[in-house]
């Protein structure tokens, strides 16, 4: 399907969605109640077929933090790209995809590790590379006086 | 007190848990992982990264553009020219510029040329960890002629930084093609022997038919891409569904198993040094004439959105993903990298093996490990 | 001529070493101390320790092209009890710093420590604005020689080598004591 198409399928699964024409995929803004049920319908619906994550980033947007999935069709060769965001900084937390596609597993636990987003239903969501008292780097307002210069 | 004393039948192991530290001579560098065991067999491994972990994707949002090609060679640092070149296409996708004909070959050259390089070394750190030191030498022996003809023409021996936001930084040198056309001709005579020299070998068909199978549904759900994916079947090689560069000039095939064990992750990477010496082959005779470089401007900026690239390095797909915010700094970079992904399934394919399976499960996943913790 | 028939004017302006060389002491001390470094200096076999892009070029040196074992180092050991001389080849970073710091404290006197590779000198490329990374291996383990490049050369690597095999000959007993128990862990 082209990116047409793909906007009219996702209009057809759930009318409210967001679709956003981005520069290569077609993006679709989902609140993160309808997560988890979008990306099981899109795994498992014969015309969309997406079964490969290729890759999934936990994004800090100034205000609100959230969840970039890139998703791929082996079988119709088409892409699409899902964005969730919540603006609880404190504890932000959405649905854990990795029952769906199982390298989710490791991508949400170094997301929870550099942006410190929570995922309900994780089989085991520890930290990955950082140890637990370290802050979460990869957030815009983490101060390091000692070793980052910051403009 | 006879109670408090309690005895263990003979018949009844006792999980045991050994740690196979960070510096260990096997895993190939710094990766920590943590197997229990019953007896010999293998019952869960818990990996422990972090080792290496530099912060280099915190690094690239106070750095311009160009910088970041200096970060993303020392990341994989066998696929070095190829991360460049990641990068290198995302920013030229995102400013919309044409890349004349000349630099797109040379480009493809080298890739190629650092996918038989780096080959070379997994085949060489392959054998060496099965117990045959020979392969170490033998392997890294004609992998010093690759790297003069890199330091001919690029300055670098290993982390190259040829590629640059519009072209190459050089021009090639003028005995390029014949020192590349000398080297395919030595390989190819070469080559059988190598191999011969592992998969003649009837200990290395013990341990390697059968052991650590993946099958081609969870190929895809865990997103195993490069040689070990093809191996299991999952038709994912980038320089056939999305070419770029000069793939779409040249005739390939795509290797493809459908085993799934460590015997066909083998054979795959073998055959691709046959097919990359194929493509070289094609392309070295006919360079283009034209600029190496096209004129940019001093300070970079991409305009705002979001770029995904996917390039096919020696051990998977390497995706970068950039957001950009208009400034000459990019707003967040992640890249998305291949032996992250592939630690993942090391778990699962070497449940209910040996110990010293485990091994060489390791070693044919090819796992660099700067890469993983970036 | 290769760099072992070259002659100790023409290596380098390390001054200090000479001086220690010829400031003389017992004619039946110097000779056993002349022994014990000549055994020491060729036969010192390094750790396999190899975090980053460094150990590659390490792997390299050993390779046939630029052998490392005509110099003595002829084996790897993976145990450091069993090892001389540990080349820390790579980026070390906050969560691997106590590891080696372990590992060097479980190596056997005499031990000697190469810095390989910019990142191990000062941090490297990683120096700037990398929240993780321990800014030179010095601020873990004591130094004896440095080996600059990003990555060094396996020729680089070799006069670094050499540089180490040329201190351990000057050695005499007093300073040898004197090091052992100047880096004593507290």
């Amino acid at each position: 399907m082209d990116k047409i198409q793909l906007g009219e399928f996702i209009k057809s699964i759930d009318k409210d969605l967001e679709i956003k024409e981005g520069n290569q995929y077609i993006e679709v803004a989902v609140p993160p109640s309808k997560l988890y049920l979008l990306a099981k319908e899109l795994r498992d619906n014969n015309k969309a077929q997406f079964d490969f994550l290729f890759c999934l980033s936990g994004v800090d947007w100034g205000q609100d933090i959230g969840v970039v999935y890139h998703l791929r069709s082996t079988i119709h060769n088409h892409s699409i790209v899902l964005k969730t965001r919540t603006s609880d900084r404190e504890f932000p937390h959405f649905d854990s995809v990795s029952d769906i596609w199982k390298t989710a597993d490791f991508h949400e636990r170094e997301a929870f590790d550099l942006l410190g987003i929570r995922f309900t239903n994780h089989p085991d969501l520890r930290r990955l590379f950082l140890d637990n008292s370290w802050g979460y780097p990869l957030r815009k307002d983490y101060v390091d006086d000692i070793n980052i210069v910051s403009k | 007190m006879e109670e408090k004393v309690k005895s263990i039948a003979p018949d009844e192991q006792q999980e045991y848990v050994v740690n196979m530290g960070p510096q260990h001579p096997s895993t190939h560098g710094v990766l920590r992982l943590v197997v229990s065991l019953k007896g010999e067999i293998v019952k869960n491994i818990e990996p422990h990264i972090g080792y290496i972990h530099r912060g280099i994707e915190k690094m690239c949002e106070s750095i311009t553009y160009p910088q970041i090609i200096h970060l993303t060679d020392r990341m994989d640092y066998l696929s070095a020219h190829i991360n460049n070149e990641a990068v290198c296409l995302n920013v030229e996708k995102a400013l919309q510029i044409d890349i004349p004909d000349r630099i797109k070959v040379i480009r493809t050259i080298m890739s190629e040329l650092t996918r038989i390089q780096s080959h070379q070394l997994w085949w060489a750190s392959f054998g060496m960890d099965l117990g045959g030191l020979t392969c170490f030498f033998y392997g890294l022996r004609d992998r010093e002629k690759i790297l003069d003809i890199f330091e001919e023409t690029c300055g670098g021996r290993m982390l190259v930084s040829y590629n640059c936001p519009g072209g190459v930084m050089y021009d090639i040198h003028p005995n390029f093609q014949k020192r590349v056309k000398e080297f395919i001709k030595y390989f190819r005579k070469i080559l059988p022997e190598y191999d011969q020299l592992l998969s003649g070998n009837v200990i290395f068909h013990e341990r390697s038919k059968g052991i650590g199978k993946l099958s081609l549904e969870d190929a895809i759900s865990y997103g195993i891409t490069g040689p070990s994916g093809r191996a299991s079947g999952f038709s994912c090689d980038v320089r056939k569904h999305e070419p770029y560069s000069a793939y779409d000039r040249i005739t390939f095939k795509e290797i493809l198993f459908t085993e799934g064990d460590t015997f066909s992750r083998y054979t795959a990477r073998i055959d691709e040094m046959w097919e990359s010496m194929n493509i070289i082959e094609q392309l070295i005779d006919n360079i283009p004439e034209g600029p190496f470089a096209v004129k940019m401007k001093p300070i970079i900026k991409l305009p705002e959105g979001e770029y995904y690239q996917r390039v096919e390095t020696a051990r998977g797909e390497l995706g970068v993903y950039i957001i950009s915010d208009g400034n000459k700094n990019p707003y967040r970079v992640k890249f998305r990298s291949p032996n992250f992904v592939n630690l993942s399934v090391l778990n699962h394919i070497a449940k209910g093996f040996k110990i010293a399976d485990l091994v060489a499960i390791g070693g044919s996943l090819d796992l660099v490990i700067p890469d993983i913790d970036r | 001529m290769g760099i072992k028939g070259m002659k100790r004017e023409e290596f380098g302006d390390n001054e200090s070493l000479d001086l220690l060389n010829e400031s003389g002491s017992n004619v039946l001390l110097t000779t056993i101390d002349d022994v014990i470094n000549w055994g020491r200096k060729n036969s010192l076999w390094p750790l396999t320790f190899a975090t980053s892009c460094c150990g590659i070029e390490m792997m390299a040196t050993g390779a046939p092209k630029h052998d490392f074992a005509r110099f003595g180092m002829e084996v790897y050991r993976a145990s450091p009890r069993q090892a001389d001389v540990i080349v820390v080849a790579g980026t070390i970073v906050n969560k691997m710093a106590p590891v080696l710091k372990r590992l060097y404290d479980e190596m056997a006197e005499p031990k000697y420590v190469v810095a390989m590779g910019a990142c191990a000198i000062s941090g490297g490329p990683f120096f700037l604005n990398s929240y993780c990374v321990v800014k030179g291996v010095e601020h873990v383990i004591p130094v004896d020689v440095y080996v600059p490049g990003c990555p060094p050369r396996p020729e680089a690597l070799l006069y670094g080598m050499l540089q180490l095999q040329r201190l351990i000959e000057t050695q005499t007993m007093k300073s040898r004591k004197a090091r052992n128990t100047s880096h004593d862990s507290k």
